[in-house]
Order: C-alpha cells, then sequence, then structure tokens
C-alpha cells in the first residue's frame, strides 16, 4: 500500500509555535505563529485539502511581535491566544494575549495566495493575560474540551489560572500559585490533564516534572530528575487517566505512571538530540509524535502502555462471523512498541509537531526555518489498528 | 598235481596268517575275479592254464613254457626238502619236551589233594569257636550300647546343671551348643514324665539365656564383636530373625548417632565459633571449653578437612563395621537346613539398606551443612582433599554394599559443592572487579584531592604492580594496565583454585560430572564466561545510571572502562578462554558461548561507553555554555572587548580532554585536514561565507534568506547527527564532544534574544572557538557550520544586527 508523500509548506519566516485549530473538526487546519524581529510577525493559517493533497493559506498579521507559542480555544473556532515577545527599552519580555480571528479571513482564502499576502488581515486583541509581576509567559493552555472560558498561563515561576469574561474580552485572575525552591526556577511548558474533570496540571521546569490540583493550587506530585537534562515538553494520555509522556534535552522520551513516580514505566531513545515535543495521538493513544533538533520527527507505536494494549476491542456481540476471524489474525500477532518511521523532511531543528483536531491520521510538523510538513499515518499501520 | 597243491596250500596259510595278525580289514575276496590262469593264485586251473597256453601259444614258446616250468619245479622241489631237514629238529625236542610236562603234572595234583584236606580241617575248628563265643559277644553288644545310652541320659540329666554352670560362667555359646544338641532327643521324649522335667527345666534356663543373652544385647555397652557373637547365638536359639535384625540395627543407630551427635556438635561449635570470634579461639575461655569438652579443644576451629575426617573416622568407619558384621550375621550365613528361614537375606538386606539410607541422609545433611559453611575461597585444596576423602571413604560403603544409593548422593554432595564453590568464585570476581573499581575510582580522585591519596590506591589493587612511584599519581595507562592485570591474575589464580577439582590423584576427578559439565559447564560457562558478561554489564550499568543521577560516574573511568573493554574485545577474552579450555581439556558436547558473541558484548559494552563518556564530556562543556547563554543580558550587553572566559575554558577542557583520550585511545583519521591550513585563509573563508550570510538579513526580501540558509544546508548534505556513536579513537571521540557542546550552544542562541553588541559577542566567541577546535575533530568543515550556524542565528536573533569587523574580532580574538 503506497503512502501519500509528505505535503510541505514553506513559510518566510523562521517559526516555533505550532498549532491546530482545535475547535475545528471538518477542516484540516493547522496555525503557525512565525518569528521574526525585523518584520510584522504572522499567523499562517493553514488549510490541508485532504483530497487533493493541496494547501490553502491564509496570513494574519500579529503586530505585538514574534510568537514563541501559540494556543486554539477548544470551543471557539475564531480564538486562539499567543505568546510573544515584546521589545521595549531595550528589554525583551514575554507577554500572552487572547485574540480573535476576523471574521472575513475565510472569504479571502479562495483568491490566490500571493494576492491574499499582500493585503493581510489583522489579528484582532481580545484582552491580554498579562501580569508584569508575573514575568515572562511560556505558555497558555485552554482548558480541554472546556467551554473556553478558562486558560492558565505559565510565567517564569507563576501558574495562574484566568477566566475569560465577556465574550474573552476581560481576563481576571481567578487563582494562582508560585513555585517555590532555591534559585530561579522557570517554568519551561506545561499542560492540562483531560481527567479528573480537568483539575489537574503537569509543568515542567528544568529537570522535574511538577503535577498541580487546581482547585486548591496545590501542587500533588513531583518526579525530580524525570529527565537527565531539561524536561522540554510533555504530554496527558487521552485515554488512560494517570499516564504522562515527557521528553527533553537528554534526548529520551519517558513515560510516566504519575501515582508510581519512581520509574518511569518506560523509556524511548532514538532522537539524536533534543526532544522538544511530545504528542499523543488524540483517538488513538498508541500513536505518539516526538519532534527534535535532530531535525527528525519519529512516529511510534506504544501499544504495550497504551490503552488498547491487545489492538482494538471489539464487544463479541458486535461482530459478525467475518470480523470474529478478523479479530483471532490480529489477536494471533499484537503489535509490538515499534518506531514506525522517522521523517526526515526537514533540515533544522523541529521544536512543534502537531496532530490535526479533524483527522487523527494526520500531523504536522514545523522546523525552525519555516518548514511546515504534513504526514500522514502509514495506511498499514491505519488500518491494523482501526481492523 | 603235486606242484598244484603245494603252490595253493602256502597261498591259504599266508592268508590265515594274514587273518590272524592284521585285525585291519581284509581286502574283500570278491574283489579279486577268480583267475585260474594265475600259476601262483588260489583258484588256479591246470585245465584252462593249459589251454590257454596251446590257444595263445606258438610252439616255440610253448617248449619255453615247458622249460621255464620244469626249471621251476625243480627249484620248488629243492627247496621244500631244505625246509624238512631243517625243521626236524624242533619237532624231536617238542616232543620231549611234553613228555616231561606229563611227569611234573602228576606230582602236582598229588600236592593239591593234601591242601584240600588240610583247609576242611582249619574250617571245621573254626566254625566250632566261633560256635562257642557266639553268646559272648551278642553280650558285649549289648552292653556297650547300653553304656551310650546311659551317657546320653546322663548329659541329659547333667544338662539343666551344665547350662547354670554355662550361664554363671557367661559361656553362652557352649550352653547353646549343648543346648542344641539335647534339644532334639528332648523333643522326641518329650512325652516321658522324666524327660519332660529335664526339658521343661532346660526350657527355662535357655528362656533366661536368651532373656540374658537380649539384655546384653539392649544393653548399649557391648562392643560389635560381642554383639555379633549375641546375635549368633540368639539365632541359634531360633528368635525370630527380622526381630534381630531390627534390634541389631537400632542398637547400631544409636550409636552411629552418637558420633553423628558428636560431629554435629562440633558443627555448632564451629558456628559459634564462627560467630564470637576471636573470644571463641582464645583456650583460656572456661565456658568454650566447657561447651565442648568432649570435643575437639576450641582452641582449633576444626577445619573442613578435619571435619571430614571425624566424620569418616567415626562415622563411616563404624558404618562399614556395621553393615560388615550385620552381612556376616543375617545375610552371609550359611543356611541350616531351615527352609523357614530362607527369605532372611532379602529382608536383612532391604533393612540394612533402609538403616544405611536413613543414617547416610543425616550424614550427609551434616557434611552438607559444614561444606555450605566454607566460604572463604582463600584456600580451595583443603575443601578438594576434605571432598575426596569424603568420597574415597564412601567407595567403601559402595563396596560392602553394592546396591546403595550412598555413594551416589555422596557424589552429587561432591558436585553441589564444586558448584556451589564455582559460585563463590564468581561472586569473589565479582567483588575483586567492583574493589578494583573502588580503588580505581579513588586513584583518580586522589590527585586532586592529595597526592598521599596514591599509596591507597597502589595497595588496593592487589597485585601491587601500580606503585610507579610515591608522589606521581599513577596515570591512566598505568591504571589500565594494573587492572587488567590484577583481574587477568586473579582470573588465573581462581582457575587455579577450581582446577584442583579436576587433578588426576582426586577420586571424583574421573567421573562423568567433573570431566565433561564441570569443565564446560561450571567452569567455562559459569565461572568464566559470567565473570566477563559480569564486566560488560556493570559497564553497560554505568552507563544507565550515571545518565540520570547526573554524573555519579567521573567521566574518566568511563573511557578507562571503555578501553578495558576494547582490549578485552581484541585480546583479552580470547586469552583467558583459551587458558580454560587448555587447562580443563573442555570438551563442547553442549553448546557453549562462543568467543566471538562475548567478544560481541565486550565491543558493545565498550563502545557504549565511549558513547557515554563522549556524552557526559559533552553535557559537561553543554552546561558551561548554556548557562553562559542563558544568565546573560544579550540586549543591554557592552561591545566586546575579550573572549568571555567561558569560551577559554571550553577550549581548555576540550584541550584537557583531549589529553586524556589520547593517553587511551590512537589519534584516529581526519578528513581532508590540511595541517598547513592556517588560522589566516581559515578566517577569511568563513568571514566571506558569514558576509554573504549576514547581507540578505538587511534586505526587506526576507524568503531569500531561508533559501541560502536551506542551500547552505545541503552543502552538507549528509545530516549531522548530534549524540551519534562514535569511533574507538581520539580524533572520533573529540569530535562528538565538540558536536554535542556547539549544539547546544547553538540551541541556546536561538532561544534569546541579541542586542548589537550581543551579536557582536557572539561573532568574538565563535571566532575564538574556530581557531582553537578545528584542530581536534575530523572534518574542521563541521565546527565552521556549526559556528556559521551560531552566528547566523545570533544575527537571526539580533534586534539591530550590525556585525563587527573581521579584523577587530582577530585582534581581540588574539590578545586574549
Amino acid at each position: 500500500m503506497e503512502d501519500d508523500a509528505p505535503v510541505i509548506y514553506g513559510l518566510e519566516f523562521q517559526a516555533r509555535a505550532l498549532t491546530a485549530q482545535t475547535a475545528e473538526t471538518d477542516a484540516i487546519r493547522f496555525l503557525v505563529g512565525t518569528q521574526s524581529l525585523k518584520f510584522d510577525n504572522q499567523i499562517h493559517i493553514i488549510d490541508f485539502d485532504d483530497e487533493n493533497n493541496i494547501i490553502n493559506k491564509n496570513v494574519l498579521l500579529h503586530h505585538a511581535g514574534e510568537i514563541w507559542h501559540i494556543s486554539a480555544s477548544p470551543a471557539d473556532k475564531g480564538v486562539l491566544t499567543t505568546c510573544y515577545n515584546k521589545t521595549s527599552e531595550s528589554r525583551v519580555l514575554t507577554c500572552a494575549a487572547v485574540w480573535r480571528m476576523p471574521l472575513e479571513w475565510e472569504s479571502g482564502s479562495h483568491e490566490s495566495p500571493d494576492d491574499s499576502s499582500n493585503s493581510p488581515q489583522t489579528l484582532e486583541l481580545l484582552c491580554h493575560l498579562d501580569n508584569t509581576a508575573h514575568g515572562n509567559t511560556a505558555c497558555v493552555l485552554w482548558e480541554p474540551m472546556g467551554d473556553g472560558k478558562r486558560v492558565i498561563s505559565l510565567a517564569d515561576s507563576h501558574v495562574v489560572l484566568w477566566d475569560l469574561q465577556e465574550s474573552s474580552t476581560k481576563a481576571t485572575i481567578s487563582s494562582s500559585a508560585t513555585l517555590e525552591g532555591k534559585g530561579q526556577l522557570k517554568f519551561t511548558s506545561g499542560k492540562w490533564s483531560p481527567h479528573h474533570n480537568c483539575t489537574q496540571l503537569a509543568t515542567a521546569n528544568d529537570t522535574a516534572i511538577r503535577g498541580w490540583d487546581l482547585r486548591s493550587m496545590s501542587q500533588i506530585f513531583c518526579i525530580e530528575n524525570a529527565h537527565g537534562q531539561l524536561v522540554r515538553d510533555l504530554d496527558f494520555n487521552p485515554n488512560k487517566q494517570y499516564y504522562l509522556a515527557s521528553c527533553g534535552d537528554d534526548c529520551k522520551v519517558k513515560f510516566w505512571d504519575v501515582r508510581h513516580i519512581n520509574e518511569p514505566v518506560k523509556t524511548l531513545e532514538e532522537h539524536s538530540h533534543w526532544v522538544w515535543s511530545v504528542k499523543y495521538n488524540h483517538s488513538h493513544d498508541q500513536l505518539l509524535l516526538t519532534a527534535s533538533s535532530d531535525s527528525r520527527v519519529i512516529l511510534s507505536n506504544m501499544v504495550s502502555i497504551s490503552s488498547e494494549p491487545f489492538g482494538h476491542l471489539v464487544d463479541d456481540d458486535d461482530l459478525s462471523d467475518n470480523e470474529e476471524t478478523h479479530h483471532e489474525e490480529k489477536s494471533k500477532e499484537p503489535l509490538q512498541d515499534s518506531i514506525i518511521s522517522t521523517y526526515e523532511e526537514h533540515e533544522d531543528s523541529v521544536y512543534a509537531v502537531e496532530w490535526s483536531s479533524a483527522d487523527p491520521w494526520l500531523f504536522a510538523s514545523l522546523s525552525y526555518d519555516g518548514r511546515l510538513v504534513i504526514n500522514r499515518v502509514p495506511r498499514a499501520l491505519k488500518y491494523r489498528i482501526l481492523l | 598235481m603235486e606242484v598244484d597243491s603245494g603252490s595253493s596250500s602256502p597261498g591259504r596259510k599266508r592268508r590265515l596268517l594274514r587273518l590272524y595278525y592284521s585285525s585291519g580289514p581284509e581286502p574283500p575276496p570278491q574283489q579279486q575275479e577268480p583267475e585260474p590262469c594265475d600259476i601262483n593264485g588260489a583258484h588256479f586251473d591246470p585245465e584252462i592254464y593249459l589251454n590257454k597256453l596251446r590257444k595263445e601259444c606258438s610252439l616255440a614258446e610253448l617248449m619255453d613254457q615247458e622249460s621255464c616250468m620244469v626249471k621251476q619245479i625243480r627249484s620248488l622241489d629243492s627247496d621244500m626238502q631244505t625246509l624238512v631237514y631243517e625243521n626236524y629238529n624242533k619237532f624231536i625236542s617238542a616232543t620231549d619236551t611234553i613228555r616231561k610236562m606229563k611227569n611234573d603234572f602228576k606230582k602236582m595234583e598229588d600236592e593239591m589233594d593234601c591242601l584240600s584236606t588240610n583247609m576242611s580241617a582249619i574250617t571245621e575248628f573254626s566254625a566250632r569257636i566261633s560256635g562257642t563265643l557266639q553268646d559272648q559277644h551278642t553280650q558285649i553288644t549289648k552292653l556297650s550300647g547300653v553304656h551310650t545310652l546311659l551317657r546320653k541320659l546322663q548329659f541329659l540329666f547333667e544338662l539343666p546343671a551344665r547350662l547354670n554352670k554355662c550361664l554363671e560362667l557367661q559361656a553362652y555359646a557352649q550352653a547353646v551348643s549343648s543346648h542344641r544338641r539335647a534339644r532334639c532327643v528332648l523333643q522326641q521324649y518329650s512325652h516321658m514324665p522324666s524327660f519332660r522335667g529335664i526339658q521343661d527345666d532346660c526350657h527355662a534356663i535357655m528362656e533366661r539365656l536368651a532373656h540374658q543373652l537380649r539384655q546384653k544385647f539392649r544393653d548399649g555397652g557391648t562392643s560389635a564383636k560381642e554383639l555379633s557373637e549375641c546375635v549368633e547365638l540368639l539365632l541359634q536359639l531360633e528368635e525370630p530373625a527380622e526381630e534381630l535384625c531390627d534390634k541389631f540395627l537400632s542398637h547400631a543407630q544409636t550409636r552411629l548417632e552418637e558420633d553423628l551427635r558428636s560431629l554435629e556438635a562440633e558443627l555448632k561449635d564451629s558456628t559459634v565459633t564462627n560467630v564470637s570470634g576471636d573470644s571463641a579461639r582464645n583456650p583460656s575461655s572456661p565456658s568454650e571449653t566447657l561447651m565442648s569438652i568432649h570435643l575437639i579443644s576450641p582452641a582449633s576451629r576444626a577445619d573442613i578437612l578435619e571435619f571430614i575426617d571425624r566424620g569418616c573416622n567415626e562415622f563411616v568407619s563404624n558404618l562399614c563395621l556395621v553393615i560388615a558384621s550385620y552381612q556376616e550375621l543375617f545375610i552371609n550365613r550359611p543356611q541350616e537346613g531351615n527352609l523357614a528361614f530362607k527369605n532372611i537375606p532379602q529382608m536383612a538386606n532391604s533393612k540394612l539398606h533402609l538403616f544405611v539410607d536413613s543414617l547416610a541422609s543425616k550424614y550427609f545433611s551434616l557434611v552438607e551443612r559444614r561444606i555450605q559453611e566454607e566460604k572463604g575461597v582463600g584456600d580451595n585444596s583443603l575443601l578438594v582433599r576434605a571432598l575426596d576423602r569424603f568420597h574415597r571413604r564412601l567407595q567403601a560403603v559402595s563396596k560392602l554394599l553394592p546396591g546403595s544409593a550412598v555413594p551416589s548422593q555422596g557424589t552429587e554432595i561432591v558436585i553441589q559443592a564444586a558448584r556451589e564453590r564455582i559460585k563463590q568464585y564468581l561472586s569473589a570476581l565479582q567483588s575483586f572487579y567492583l574493589e578494583s573499581l573502588t580503588d580505581i575510582r579513588q586513584a583518580l580522585a586522589a590527585p586532586r584531592l592529595s597526592v598521599g591519596g596514591t599509596n591507597t590506591a597502589g595497595g588496593g589493587v592487589h597485585t601491587g604492580a601500580c606503585t610507579p612511584g610515591k608522589e606521581a599519581p599513577p596515570s591512566l595507562p598505568e591504571l589500565l594496565s594494573s587492572l587488567s592485570n590484577s583481574i587477568l591474575n586473579q582470573i588465573k589464580s581462581v582457575l587455579a583454585s577450581v582446577h584442583l577439582f579436576t587433578t588426576k590423584d582426586i577420586t571424583f576427578s574421573n567421573k562423568p560430572y567433573f570431566r565433561g559439565e564441570f569443565c564446560s559447564h561450571g567452569v567455562r560457562e559459569g565461572l568464566v564466561v559470567s565473570f566477563i558478561k559480569f564486566i560488560c554489564q556493570s559497564s553497560r550499568n554505568f552507563c544507565e545510571s550515571a545518565g540520570d543521577r547526573g554524573g555519579s560516574t567521573p567521566p574518566v573511568l568511563l573511557l578507562l572502562l571503555s578501553r578495558l573493554c576494547l582490549d578485552y574485545e581484541t585480546s583479552t577474552i580470547s586469552y583467558i578462554l583459551t587458558l580454560t579450555d587448555e587447562q580443563f581439556l573442555v570438551m563442547h558436547q553442549s553448546p557453549v558461548t562462543a568467543v566471538t558473541a562475548l567478544c560481541e558484548e565486550a565491543r558493545e559494552a565498550a563502545q557504549k561507553l565511549l558513547n557515554h563518556y563522549v556524552k557526559v564530556q559533552g553535557l559537561i562543556i553543554s552546561q558551561m555554555l548554556r548557562k553562559s547563554v542563558e544568565t546573560r543580558d544579550w540586549v543591554n550587553t557592552i561591545e566586546p572587548r575579550n573572549v568571555r572566559a567561558v569560551m577559554k575554558r571550553v577550549v581548555e577542557d576540550t584541550t584537557s580532554i583531549d589529553v586524556q583520550v589520547g593517553l587511551l585511545y590512537e589519534e584516529g583519521v581526519r578528513k581532508a585536514h590540511s595541517s598547513d591550513s592556517s588560522k589566516r585563509t581559515f578566517s577569511v573563508y568563513s568571514s566571506s561565507r558569514q558576509q554573504i550570510r549576514y547581507a540578505p538579513s538587511y534586505t526587506p526580501s526576507a524568503p531569500m534568506d531561508t533559501n541560502l540558509l536551506s542551500n547552505i544546508h545541503k552543502l552538507f548534505s549528509e545530516r549531522i547527527d548530534i549524540f551519534s556513536p562514535v569511533e574507538f579513537n581520539k580524533v572520533s571521540v573529540l569530535t562528538g564532544i565538540i558536536k554535542i557542546s556547539l549544539k547546544t550552544f547553538l540551541e541556546c542562541v536561538r532561544l534569546r534574544t541579541f542586542g548589537r553588541y550581543g551579536l557582536q559577542q557572539i561573532q568574538v566567541d565563535c571566532h575564538y572557538l574556530q581557531m582553537y577546535l578545528w584542530r581536534f575533530v575530523s572534518d574542521e568543515n563541521l565546527v565552521h557550520f556549526l559556528l556559521d550556524e551560531i552566528v547566523g542565528s545570533a544575527a537571526h536573533r539580533c534586534l539591530d544586527p550590525s556585525p563587527m569587523e573581521q579584523s577587530v574580532i582577530e585582534v581581540i580574538c588574539e590578545r586574549g
């Protein structure tokens, strides 16, 4: 079975920020934020036409500064947050804000891409998530599957929970917590757990991973020295509430059961440089993407620690005879933990990788030189998982 | 006619004579056709002959024939006459002799008559005498019969008294034999009251005797010989054999168990001595002396040889004695008719087996416990000798008791002990290895702390090979060679110790286990191969544990171990295994680990260690670079005047790593490296590249910039793997470390924003690195590329990108 070739899209600027448009479940759409100190920064809206293998792009201007992190609202297609660098009086500060995309951007998309870049529209600022006392904002997290009213920002050593009011035009701090400890502690990244009624948060600072209870804003677990070096990213297993994947500068990807934090459940060491991003597939949690500054993206199949360790479980009642034989065949040779494929389309460090919110078999990766690559899970594997 | 009859009669005589003399078969007469024409033949017929002659011969021939015949007849005639004359005298004398004989016989006949009359007279006299003596003779016979009967009766009547006396004198054997003689008679005449009385008396006495015997038997004090006597007597008294067997055995058992108890007490005592250490060894400690008063003196804690000796001399020899006497008594005893006891030997034999087995198992458990206490691996010969003795003595049992399982169990114990021993040696080797490593760690740490540290390091490595000088700390190659030498020596000494098990003069060495499995499976696999695997495994563990917990292992140790493993791969493993195979003449019946597989493992470990070394060293330098980039405010920095100190530190560290690695690894090859590539040309080259790179960033056409960047990438079509395996040489190691460091530098720079002077500082720093780092790596383009990337990224991240003049950079760098 031949797999479709990857689709490559080049941005003019360097870029680190990538997100899927979370609220969009029909179209395959990714948002990319650029990093440029000299020009107006942009948000590229990348639409992927699955049938024709064509990319349509729209550009929105982001005047505020270079974008370090981008995150789309899970409820409103048009709303997103960015973390951006603001330079003023020879000081660089990373701020965060909630933005609304102009309604008309979609109408202009059918014109030729070259024209649209000439007259790009501008993002509409809804509100700032600022508190200068908190310092530089590393990332902003939306409440998973929420109504788009609550976000968390991680700024230096502070966890700040915001309530967005009046159609997100006003943000108020509902609670916050501060990381106590020696030295200058800084969050590098975090993840809002979709489990436990969205009351938990995991953060990474230096080599430690911490869990927080958002109701009490207190720490619930702490994995010291989770990685030999800095922890770069983490992700919750969408189907197994205690399972967590993390990656870092020791080139490793580790899987944790937060109930037993002394040892990782499993460790992968496939990259030859720092791993910057780790992402579980939203529907099939055995599929895992990692992006690294060795310019590679690796898709792994971690069957043994997934929620479907013995393949897709189907109730016997639903099975016709035909399917039953299928089922038996599969159980005879269950999939092993393995690297499915290594994607080498990038030529610079890959800092971000994202699954599409619309198509669970499709993902995008973004390297520093502005190259966005859209890839698919190999068909053979897809059918093995599905059937 | 006369001629004819004359000729025919000698022929018949001859035949008769022949018939008389030769008993052999005569040629059958039918074979000869009667030949009437043969003139000498028996069936000569003159008529036919004449006719034949007349028919066949001419006249002249006839005439000749006739004259010839006449001549023959005449000669025959004269022969006859001579014969008659010659024999005449003999006839005459024969006649005389016969006449004389006739006379002599007549005289003899008279004498014979006289003799016969005399004889008849003698017969008559004799008959008369016997007639007169007849009465007296019968009387005498009767009397003598009565006499014997009376003697027997007397014996019987005296029997109770005699028996009593015997009993008093404890002459049991005599009593029993007396009684046995009388028993049948008494039995037969028991219907007569007087005899009944005797019999009852006897019975009572014998009862008492048997009772006494049993008493004696039950009594512990009697010696084995007396005991066997007792048993014999009791058997003769028709005691039930089974009961006797049981009693005999139970008696023997109590005595043997006493032996065992004393052995056990010794065992306990020795453990007590073990625990209480020196105080127990002190003979003046009274409690100890009291406690083991009947044992050997506590001053000398019995070693295993003594223990086994005691066991052999007391228990095993007593056991043999018991077996021998038992067999004598019950099994090999000549059967005395009594059909009822025919199954005694089988019964007795099975009892004996049970008995021996149960005792032996107790003994074995004691021996096993003792052997298990042998933990020290210092002197193996003692253990081997003890085992040998143990095994040898059990052979006696096997000779006495052919079907017994005891010797095979004994062999099993020996085998078990040998196995245990190998395990102990393995763990000893392992702990030795770990100790050596600790020593090396100390030695590595020592020079930094104090010079005196070398002494302990030198003493710690047991061979003492590495005490080069008291002042100078041991260098890496010295440490390596001393480590590998001491390990090798240790292996050799262990092999020598283990070899004792298979020496020719050890009885069990020719058991199949010790010829085959012990050598191949035990020594080769269990000891040597396991140890090598352990080395590899523990080396690998260094890589894994140290990675997470942040450099608990000094990197130099990693380097050292990597070299050690590599040396093992190239030579040591095959040397050790060849040595083992030669010493033990290993017959590879079962599949064994191949040398190549082990080498493979060692190489893997070496590779892993070296990779890890690169990683650790790279991370140390990376950490410096990262801190230096992260902690600085690059926007508001001042104009660069100097190379930052951290860069100098990086170069220094790299140089010292270079020296370190150079001590253990070869130089390696550089790719397209020209020794005279001076700094100047290199700088111009790189600066020109940089100029091109910067140029587009001033122009508003941003897309061109990324294109160019990717174009430069394409120049290096080979993707750079940062944490990639390295080769076993210095250049490759250094390349790996520098790659890691510079890549970190790059990634950190990309996360920062730079002011004008920040960029210039990076330019200065990178130029400085360029000046010094190229010489360490295999491909200097790699350094150029990474540094270009750093400067390029810094320029991108710069708010006000105005690069410094190349000449100024060079001046700053050359200044310091």
